[in-house]
């Protein structure tokens, strides 16, 4: 499988993909 | 004024579009440009002119980014870096950068210094730390995508977490 960091695409979708994680994290378990 | 988490915030703001500039102009500019002036023959003159300039602000800016950062946290570093209540989104934005800073100076540096010939080198040794320091900055790239988003977060908690 290609490392997405190769990319500029997959560095900026992974990163999104991460925030939205983060996020969700954040707001449901640690009271945001 | 309160002069301390005044100068605090603006310098962080500064260094901070300063380090991030700097980051996005290696990923989005300098990594194609280094490309097509290698099958060109006229790479020389941006390795040896605007890499190690450019690296210089890139990781001193680092290090204020984060100082600043610390403290503008003041009194409540320890509540954001423990993930505590309110302070867990700015927490996530201090850890990101935080693991980003780390990046740069353990990581970045060390190998562009072997790429550059600044420390002695073997080819191998070489390749190698080309990809380690391409792989640390695009990791830094994507960590700055949610630190950006949490460092605003953490600013503004009730529009983002209202």
């Amino acid at each position: 499988m290609k490392n997405p960091l190769d990319s500029l695409w997959g560095t900026i979708i992974s990163g999104l993909i991460l925030t939205l994680i983060l996020y969700n994290i954040v707001n449901h378990f640690l009271g945001g | 004024m309160e002069y301390v988490p005044a100068f605090a915030r603006w310098l962080h703001f500064m260094a901070g579009v300063m380090w991030i500039g700097l980051l996005y102009y290696f990923n989005f500019v300098q990594v194609d440009a280094l490309k097509a002036a290698q099958a060109d023959g006229t790479a020389a003159g941006i390795t040896k002119h605007v890499v190690p300039r450019a690296l210089l602000y890139f990781r001193w800016s680092a290090l204020v980014t984060w100082l600043a950062g610390a403290a503008l946290l003041g009194g409540n570093f320890f509540l954001a870096f423990g993930l505590q209540g309110v302070y867990s989104a700015i927490g996530i934005g201090a850890w990101l950068g935080t693991i980003m800073l780390f990046n740069v100076w353990f990581l970045i540096w060390p190998n562009q210094k072997k790429i550059l010939g600044i420390v002695q080198a073997t080819d191998e040794e070489k390749t190698k730390a080309r990809r380690v320091a391409f792989l640390a900055s695009r990791t830094n790239t994507m960590l700055s995508i949610p630190m950006l988003f949490f460092m605003g977060a953490g600013a503004h908690v009730a529009i983002f977490f209202g």
